[in-house]
C-alpha cells in the first residue's frame, strides 16, 4: 500500500507541476516550449518503447508520427471543407495514435523480422522512401511546403478554441499524462517484460514459448501508436506538418532527445524529451552553431554517460537506500568537478565562436557578445584568453576527476559493507 | 503407447560435414534417459535439433506421437518440450524471481497481453515462488541474477526450463562444474522433476549417469551404439570399447 502509495505520489505530483508551469512561465513562447516539451515527451518515451525496452535501435521512428501529423491536418481540412461531419479536436491524438498503429503493424512486419543492424538499416529505408514519397505524392504531403489547417474548428465546449498557446498546452499537457502512464503501465505486463526479456536474450525467449518476431512486431506497434498520438498533437501545436517532421531529421532528434535522458530507465526519454526541447530552443537563440553543442552534447553522452541523465542520477540510487549522508562526501568533488567542466566547456566554446565570427562573410561589427561580455574578435588577447581558459579548465578537469572516483569508490565500498552486515 | 519422444532416422549435415548420422531413439513416458558419449559425438547438436534450434537434414522428430521436424522453437515449447542449456542461457538484467516467471508466463495464458498487469496475477506468482522453492531459490528471489554464485545460476537455468510446466524435458550437463555438493543438490533435483515428467540428459559425469538414468544411451561420432538400461550398459563390450574403455 504505502508503495503504491509513493508510485501514485509521483503521478499526482506530474499531474500538479504540469498544471502550474505556465502560470510560472506565462509568456506566450514559454506555453509554446512547454507544449513542444510534452509532445517531446511523449515521443521519446514511445521511442523506448523500442530502443530502451525493446532492443529495437530505429533510424526513422518520425515516419510514425509523421504520417499521423500529415493524416491530423488533413481531417482538419476536411472537417472545415464539411466532407465530413465534426469530431471533436481534444480526441484527435486518439485518430493520429491509430494512425500511427496502422502504419506501424504494416511496416513494423517487414522491419522486425529481424533484430540488431539489419532492423536499423530496414528502418532507415523507410525513413529514406517517407521522404521521397513527400516529393512524389504533391496532394497528399504537398512536397517541400508541406500542409496545414486551422484547429480554431467546431463548436467551443467550456469556451475552449484551441486558440490560445495555453489552450493547446494544457490539451497536450492532459495527453502526455495519459501516454505517460499508458506506456508505464505497458512495462508492468507479461507484454512489457517478454519485451525485455527478447532485447536481453532472444535465444531463451524462444525456449520458454515466445516468439520473439512477434513481441518486436508488437513493440514496434505499439510505439508507433504512440509516436503517431505525439504526431497528432505536433500537427495541432503547429497547425502545419512538413516533410522535415515525417523524416531522417526528427527521427535524429529523437534517438538524441531519449538517449541523454536515458535509455535503461522509464525516466530517461522524460527527462530527455524536455531537456532537448530546452537546449535546442535556448542554444539557437544564443548561438547559430548550436548543432555543433547538440552534437557535442550528444558524443559526450555516449561516450562519459551511456546510461544518460537519468542513468547518471540513478545510480547514485542504491548509496541514498543505505544513507543519505553518505552523499555529503561527493557534494565538493562533484562541484569542483562542475567548476572544472564549466571553465573548459568556456574556453572552447569561446574558440568555436571566434572561428565562426572571422569565418562567417555576415558577421558585423569587431566583437562577439560572450556571456554579455563583448570580446574583440581580431584582438589576439582574446584568443590567448580562451586558450589559457581550455587549458585551466582541463588542468582542473585531471586533476578533480580521480578524486571524483576515489570518494565514489569509497561510499560504494561503505554502502555494500553497510547493506551486506 | 506412444514414446514421449520418437527420432527416426536423424541426419543433420554442416556443409559436407555429416554430425549427426542416422539417430533413431525412443524415450517412453514418465522414463529418466541419459545420453553419454564423448566431446564432439554431436550430444549438443542432437538437443539443438530436437529443441528446433537447429533445422535438421532428414529424418523425423515427434513427441508424443506428434511431429515436430521443422517447428520453431517456440512452437515446440508449447507442444510440451523444454530444455536447458550446457552453457546457461538466463535473462542476465533480471532477478532471480522475474527470470522464473519468464519461464512460465507463456504457459498460464499471459502471452502477449499488453492490457494486465504481471503483478495482479497471483497464480502466476504463486506458481513461481513454487518453482523458486523446488530449486532452493526462493530466499534469493530479489537477487539480480548478474550477482548469483555459479552453483545458483545452474539450478536457475533448471528452474526456467521446468517453469512452464512442459511434460519432456532435456537437460544439458545439468551438473557441469559443480562440486560434490552442488553435484548432489542437483542429482536430488533431477530426480524430483523425474517424478512426473520424462526427462533426457545429457551428463558427462559417469556417477550421476549411472545412479539417475532409467536406460542410458551412448552416442559417438553421431551415431548411438546402444540404448539400454544402465547394468547392459555397463557391461557391454561394444560401449567399453568405443567410449569408457577410452578413460577406463
Amino acid at each position: 500500500m504505502i508503495k503504491l502509495f509513493k508510485i501514485s505520489g509521483v503521478w499526482i505530483a506530474a499531474v500538479i507541476v504540469m498544471l502550474f508551469l505556465p502560470i510560472i512561465f506565462s509568456s506566450g513562447y514559454a506555453h509554446s516550449m512547454l507544449g513542444l516539451m510534452g509532445v517531446m515527451v511523449i515521443f521519446s518515451l514511445a521511442y523506448n518503447m523500442m530502443l530502451g525496452q525493446g532492443g529495437m535501435l530505429s533510424f526513422g521512428h518520425a515516419v510514425y508520427l509523421g504520417l499521423a501529423g500529415y493524416f491530423t491536418i488533413h481531417f482538419l481540412q476536411m472537417m472545415e471543407a464539411g466532407t465530413i461531419g465534426y469530431f471533436p479536436i481534444s480526441l484527435l491524438p486518439l485518430f493520429g495514435g491509430l494512425v500511427g498503429l496502422f502504419f506501424g503493424i504494416l511496416i513494423g512486419f517487414v522491419s522486425t523480422r529481424r533484430a540488431g543492424t539489419i532492423f536499423a538499416m530496414i528502418s532507415l529505408g523507410f525513413v529514406e522512401m517517407m521522404t521521397v514519397m513527400a516529393f512524389l505524392l504533391i496532394s497528399f504531403f504537398n512536397g517541400e511546403e508541406g500542409i496545414q489547417g486551422d484547429r480554431m474548428l467546431g463548436p467551443e465546449p467550456f469556451g475552449i478554441t484551441y486558440g490560445p498557446a495555453i489552450q493547446v498546452y494544457y490539451l497536450i499537457g492532459v495527453w502526455t499524462l495519459i501516454a505517460m502512464l499508458a506506456m508505464y503501465f505497458i512495462t508492468k505486463t507479461p507484454f512489457g517484460r517478454m519485451s525485455n526479456a527478447v532485447r536481453d536474450n532472444p535465444e531463451r525467449a524462444q525456449f520458454v514459448g515466445y516468439n520473439t518476431q512477434r513481441v518486436r512486431w508488437m513493440a514496434f506497434s505499439l510505439s508507433s501508436f504512440f509516436a503517431g498520438l505525439a504526431g497528432a498533437l505536433f500537427a495541432l501545436h503547429f497547425e502545419h506538418i512538413g516533410y522535415e517532421s515525417a523524416g531522417a531529421w526528427l527521427s535524429g532528434e529523437v534517438l538524441f532527445a531519449t538517449y541523454i535522458g536515458g535509455v535503461s530507465t522509464f525516466l530517461g526519454p522524460i527527462v530527455g524529451g524536455i531537456l532537448f526541447i530546452f537546449l535546442k530552443s535556448t542554444l539557437s537563440e544564443l548561438s547559430n552553431v548550436w548543432h555543433l553543442y547538440l552534437g557535442g552534447i550528444f558524443l559526450l553522452t555516449v561516450v562519459y554517460a551511456p546510461t544518460g541523465l537519468a542513468g547518471l542520477v540513478l545510480m547514485h540510487e542504491p548509496i541514498w537506500k543505505v544513507d543519505f549522508k553518505l552523499l555529503r562526501r561527493m557534494v565538493l568533488p562533484y562541484l569542483g568537478a562542475l567548476v572544472a567542466i564549466l571553465i573548459a566547456t568556456a574556453g572552447i566554446v569561446g574558440y568555436i565562436e571566434l572561428i565562426n565570427f572571422v569565418s562567417d562573410e555576415y558577421s558585423t561589427g569587431t566583437a562577439i557578445n560572450f556571456l554579455g561580455i563583448n570580446v574583440e574578435a581580431h584582438s589576439i588577447m582574446s584568443w590567448v584568453v580562451f586558450a589559457i581558459l581550455t587549458i585551466i579548465g582541463f588542468g582542473l578537469c585531471k586533476v578533480i576527476f580521480p578524486v571524483v572516483s576515489r570518494n565514489w569508490n569509497d561510499i560504494l565500498e561503505t554502502a555494500k559493507e553497510r547493506l551486506l552486515q | 503407447m506412444t514414446a514421449a519422444l520418437e527420432l527416426k532416422d536423424l541426419r543433420k549435415s554442416f556443409g559436407p560435414t555429416e554430425i549427426i548420422r542416422g539417430i533413431d531413439l525412443k524415450v517412453e513416458k514418465g522414463e529418466l534417459h541419459a545420453i553419454i558419449g564423448p566431446n564432439g559425438a554431436g550430444k549438443s547438436t542432437l538437443y539443438n535439433l530436437i529443441s528446433g534450434m537447429y533445422k535438421v537434414s532428414t529424418g523425423t522428430i515427434r513427441l508424443h506421437g506428434k511431429n515436430i521436424t521443422d517447428k520453431e522453437p517456440y512452437e515446440i515449447n508449447r507442444m510440451g518440450l523444454s530444455r536447458s542449456f550446457q552453457v546457461s542461457n538466463i535473462f542476465p538484467k533480471m532477478s532471480v524471481f522475474e527470470n522464473v516467471r519468464n519461464g512460465l508466463l507463456f504457459h498460464t495464458g499471459c502471452k502477449y497481453a499488453f492490457w494486465k498487469l504481471v503483478d495482479r496475477r497471483k497464480d502466476v506468482t504463486a506458481r513461481t515462488s513454487e518453482i523458486l522453492q523446488s530449486i532452493g531459490l526462493y530466499e534469493k528471489r530479489e537477487v539480480p541474477v548478474l550477482l548469483l554464485p555459479y552453483a545458483d545460476v545452474r539450478a536457475l537455468e533448471i528452474g526456467i526450463t521446468i517453469a512452464g510446466g512442459a511434460d519432456v524435458i532435456l537437460l544439458d550437463e545439468p551438473t557441469s562444474g559443480m562440486s560434490r555438493s552442488e553435484t548432489e543438490r542437483a542429482v536430488d533435483l533431477i530426480r524430483l522433476i523425474a517424478k512426473d515428467k520424462t526427462v533426457v540428459v545429457v551428463e558427462h559425469d559417469m556417477g550421476v549417469v549411472f545412479d539417475l538414468a532409467q536406460r542410458i544411451s551412448v552416442l559417438v561420432y553421431g551415431e548411438i551404439i546402444a540404448s539400454d538400461l544402465p547394468e547392459n550398459i555397463r557391461s557391454s563390450q561394444r560401449v567399453q570399447e568405443a567410449y569408457l574403455g577410452a578413460d577406463a
